[in-house]
């Protein structure tokens, strides 16, 4: 049973408790299908969106959930500001408790973040992305959308391909699957892709067409043009050559195997049309999890946060 | 001032000796050092129970006068040594304006005379601006005071510009202190890369980046000769190039600080700022080859590179705070705890390592050593003295260490700075 | 836990059931119209029963809907860790039709509320009627049910516990009493 105050990222949680936040979402999908998208779960609850880092889907995601269980939602967006350029992120934090919200949603450019605004704040956090480090709550409308998919989580091959180490995607599926059955392979540029991962528990295959060889999901992660510039591929075309997501590479996975990625697809790079628009893919799938995750999310923590203040 | 320090376990390398003896000074000098010295008007220091050193030195540390005083000055600095049994420090160039012109180092010198007695000697930049193009008026700046030279904050950045200041060392025969960091492959990284950095998704430092500079150094020296220093070494491939270096006769030193001793890389998962720093904590195979190193002789330093920066600069995120941690007044205590008593070293190695060494690496022929003659620099320590790490009670004006709330047994008592008592219990 | 009562076996349950079956058939001309809601668990498995006990006397197979009342608790905030939470599933149109909601025990009657709350979201019905298979007293909101299979007075203190077949192993209804009272 998933009974915490705070949602940090996936590293340390049981299985019990992924099985408990997946069950709830499910029961949240039924939600967002009827006429009147609303329950009074969270009335009168208070939810602040801080997002040090800009982001329209994941902000969205997050305010639709909120909105959908009746409680208050708040936007605050800042630049990830150092003491030097303006408000200390402490200060910024501080000066919003101070308005009495119990849920700080928080995206930061710095890994640790959230973990740092747990030290000195009272509000439950959870966090919608910090750094390169987890991204919790899309590791879990990425396993919800497998669940669905696949029956369950157990003895599949999961391929993730792409930009991992700049990945906080990438980590917090690692951290989630291994608490399942399941096999994980890492797919990429070798700078992109440091043998070091191996230490999680996953496999690394620079090969993409033996990476995706039975695969059950392949998880297409979007490379950043910028990171061109760092040399860690010498140029698009020859990273398509190698890690584009083809038609022809995909008939070595398993023949119902489905195709995710976290969004925004750069079309053309990581993916073609055929791929992206066929039905192998669960991309908007995963979009509309995304928001049953969520809601599932703030309503387990507001219950949590309520067991720590008795 | 004069004194008798009597009953108390002296120990000084230089002169092989380990007993219960007494010492005199005089006239800031040390005079008599022997058994059942009597004194008679002298002020007395009642050392029994007590372990009386030749005085520490550090030789690397931040003071950040001129230009960061809001982060610590010469004052509060030198009130952070003393209370921490350190008698002499070196301090860095880094300051704004950088220390590379002799006025600076007159500046730092005369600032030091009126605010304190502990000796400071500052080092200067080893190119101009630190930009590692052009070198500076090294006879200027060593005429004025200066002990050593060393771009610290950045490598010597040119290759070009470290091989002609090891050839002018000739004529100005003070140390090169290298900062041992490739900049572009330590490019924006904020901790030790490895698989739990790699997992926290925070950039790296490689090791590779500070062993690629002490390789340059290295051969660079084995082409021109000289002598050079490597800063806060933190990486076991760098101890192998250090000491294959020394194994083939180069004149090359090192130092570690007591925090790449004792911490390894697994307190960075807090995300404190309290455990960044550059070099970086690395892996616990890092950390055992420094102290093998230390015990071996292939490390010959300890030094803190005290690093003040003010609690609001180190209450960020962990990315975007500044690097380094303090260390003058809590090195002692620490290294004589967990290294000295513990076993890892003897009591003879932790004076070479605390104060003859860097006396020597600094040419002071006068310091490190308690001959008669010497000066009267001299630490002491209670080893019974126990102390919880407390940042609060600080003389520094900075509170930013990593040991906060480390519990040791073992405190310098008095720190003696030329015959005066700079710090005593009893003061 | 200490069973002071047993007031309903397995064939009074049954013949209760069958009674209130024909009541709803009498009082709803339109069956085509009408639907059957339980109220998540004991509830759904009741109407599933009413649900076979209707079309096996009229041949007609009435919607059948499963409420989760979870969501629209006015206590969320006062318990602790938040319950779990097991999904509605209502796959038809409820506007315009006769809803039948369905529970075991009417209490205090704050369940019903919820139910109506969360029904009233999927749409407008014609009307809402309640059934229930025991009203034991004690309403805390001004709540009746228009289908009683028995009135039961008890104490606050006492628990009344229905058992089925269908999870529990067997029907029965128990008046149970905390140990120690």
């Amino acid at each position: 049973m998933f009974k915490r105050k705070h949602l940090l990222g996936i590293e340390g949680l049981t299985r019990d408790e992924i099985d408990h936040i997946l069950d709830t979402a499910q029961s949240m999908v039924e939600v967002s299908k009827r006429s009147v998208k609303k329950v009074p779960a969270l009335r009168g609850k208070t939810v602040v969106n801080l997002f040090f880092e800009p982001s329209t889907r994941t902000r969205i995601s997050f305010e639709l959930a909120a909105k959908r269980l009746s409680a208050d939602l708040i936007n605050f967006s800042g630049s990830s500001s150092s003491l030097v350029k303006g408000e200390s992120f402490r200060d910024t934090v501080l000066n919003l408790e101070a308005m009495h919200p119990d849920i700080f949603v928080v995206r930061h450019s710095q890994s640790g973040s959230p973990y740092y605004l747990t030290t000195f704040s009272k509000s439950s956090v959870v966090n919608a992305g910090d750094g390169a480090h987890e991204h919790p709550t899309q590791a879990l409308l990425d396993a919800l959308t497998i669940r669905q998919h696949k029956g369950g989580l157990d003895n599949l091959k999961i391929t993730i391909v792409g930009d991992i180490l700049h990945s906080r995607v990438a980590r917090s599926n690692i951290f989630l699957f291994s608490q399942y059955n399941t096999k994980v392979v890492l797919a990429g540029p070798p700078p992109l892709v440091p043998p070091e991962f191996k230490n999680l528990g996953v496999e690394i295959e620079y090969d993409l067409d033996k990476a995706v060889e039975g695969a059950d999901v392949v998880v297409m992660l979007r490379i950043q043009r910028e990171r061109q510039t760092g040399s860690y591929f010498p140029s698009l075309r020859e990273y398509r050559k190698y890690f584009q997501l083809t038609t022809e590479r995909l008939k070595r996975a398993d023949k119902d195997a489905i195709i995710m990625h976290p969004g925004p697809i750069n079309r053309g790079i990581e993916l073609m049309k055929d791929i992206a628009d066929s039905d192998r893919s669960v991309i908007l799938n995963q979009v509309s999890n995304g928001i049953a995750v969520r809601m599932a999310v703030l309503y387990l923590i507001s219950g949590g946060s309520n067991e720590l203040n008795n | 001032m004069n004194l008798i320090i009597k009953n108390g376990r002296v120990v000084d390398p230089s002169q092989n000796i380990d007993e219960k003896l007494d010492i005199i000074v005089e006239n800031g000098k040390i005079s008599k050092i022997g058994k059942k010295l009597k004194a008679d008007g002298y002020k007395e220091i009642e050392a029994k129970g007590l372990i009386v050193f030749p005085g520490f030195i550090d030789m690397h540390t931040h003071l950040r006068e001129p230009g960061y005083e809001y982060k610590e000055d010469i004052k509060s600095g030198s009130e952070a040594a003393a209370a921490g049994g350190i008698t002499s420090v070196a301090c860095m160039a880094n300051t704004d304006p950088i220390n590379d012109n002799e006025g600076v180092t007159s500046y730092i010198i005369e600032k030091a005379k009126d605010v304190t007695k502990v000796n400071v000697f500052p080092i200067g930049a080893v190119s101009k601006g630190m930009k590692g193009e052009e070198l500076v008026e090294m006879g200027y700046i060593a005429e004025a005071g200066a002990v050593g030279f060393s771009d610290d904050g950045y490598p010597v950045r040119s290759s070009l510009v470290l091989r002609r200041a090891l050839e002018y060392q000739k004529i100005v025969n003070k140390i090169i202190i290298e900062h041992a960091e490739d900049l572009e492959l330590s490019e924006n990284g904020v901790a030790n890369e490895s698989p739990l950095t790699y997992k926290l998704g925070l950039k790296g430092i490689p090791s590779a980046s500070e062993t690629v500079i002490i390789a340059r150094d290295i051969e660079i020296l084995r082409q021109v000769g000289g002598k050079i220093h490597f800063a806060h070494v933190s990486s076991v491939w760098s101890v192998e190039l250090i000491e294959n270096a020394k194994r083939n006769g180069l004149n090359v030193t090192a130092e570690v600080t007591p925090h790449h001793l004792l911490l390894n890389e697994s307190y960075v998962e807090t995300f404190s700022p309290l455990y960044k720093m550059k070099p970086p904590l690395r892996s616990e195979e890092d950390r055992v080859a420094l102290v093998e190193g230390l015990k071996k002789g292939v490390i010959d330093v300890i030094a803190t590179d005290h690093a003040p920066h003010t609690e609001d600069e180190k209450e960020l995120e962990f990315g975007f705070a500044p690097f380094g941690v303090v260390g003058l007044e809590t090195v002692v205590g620490l290294i004589f705890d967990r290294i000295v008593m513990s076993g890892i070293i003897s009591m003879q190695r932790f004076a070479e390592v605390m104060s003859k060494n860097p006396a020597k690496i600094l040419g002071l022929n006068n310091k490190g050593s308690l001959e008669v003659g010497k000066d009267a620099d001299i630490t002491i320590i209670d080893p019974e003295k126990k102390v919880v790490i407390d940042p609060n009670k600080f003389k520094s004006k900075a509170k930013n260490t990593p040991f906060i709330g480390w519990e040791v047994k073992g405190w310098p008592v008095y720190t003696i700075v030329g015959g005066e008592i700079v710090m005593g219990i009893d003061k | 836990m200490k069973v002071k009562a047993k007031v309903m076996d397995q064939r009074k349950i049954s013949s209760t059931l069958k009674r209130l079956a024909m009541e709803v058939i009498e009082r709803n001309r339109d069956l085509n119209n009408t639907a059957i809601v339980g109220i998540r668990t004991r509830g759904v498995i009741i109407g599933e029963r009413i649900l076979k006990l209707i079309e096996k006397l009229e041949g007609v197979k009435l919607n059948f809907g499963i409420l989760d009342i979870t969501l629209y608790r006015d206590d969320l905030s006062t318990i602790g860790p938040n319950p779990v939470v097991k999904g509605t599933e209502i796959d038809f149109d409820v506007t315009g039709k006769d809803i039948i909601l369905v529970d075991d025990v009417l209490f205090s009657g704050r369940t019903v509320r919820a139910a109506l709350d969360s029904i009233i979201d999927f749409g407008r019905p014609n009307t809402i009627q309640l059934l229930v298979l025991i009203d034991r007293g004690h309403r805390e909101l001004p709540i009746h049910a228009d289908y009683v299979g028995k009135t039961l007075p008890t104490s606050k203190r006492e628990i009344v516990e229905v058992r089925l077949k269908e999870i529990d192993g067997s029907d029965e209804v128990l008046i149970v009493e905390e140990e120690g009272f």
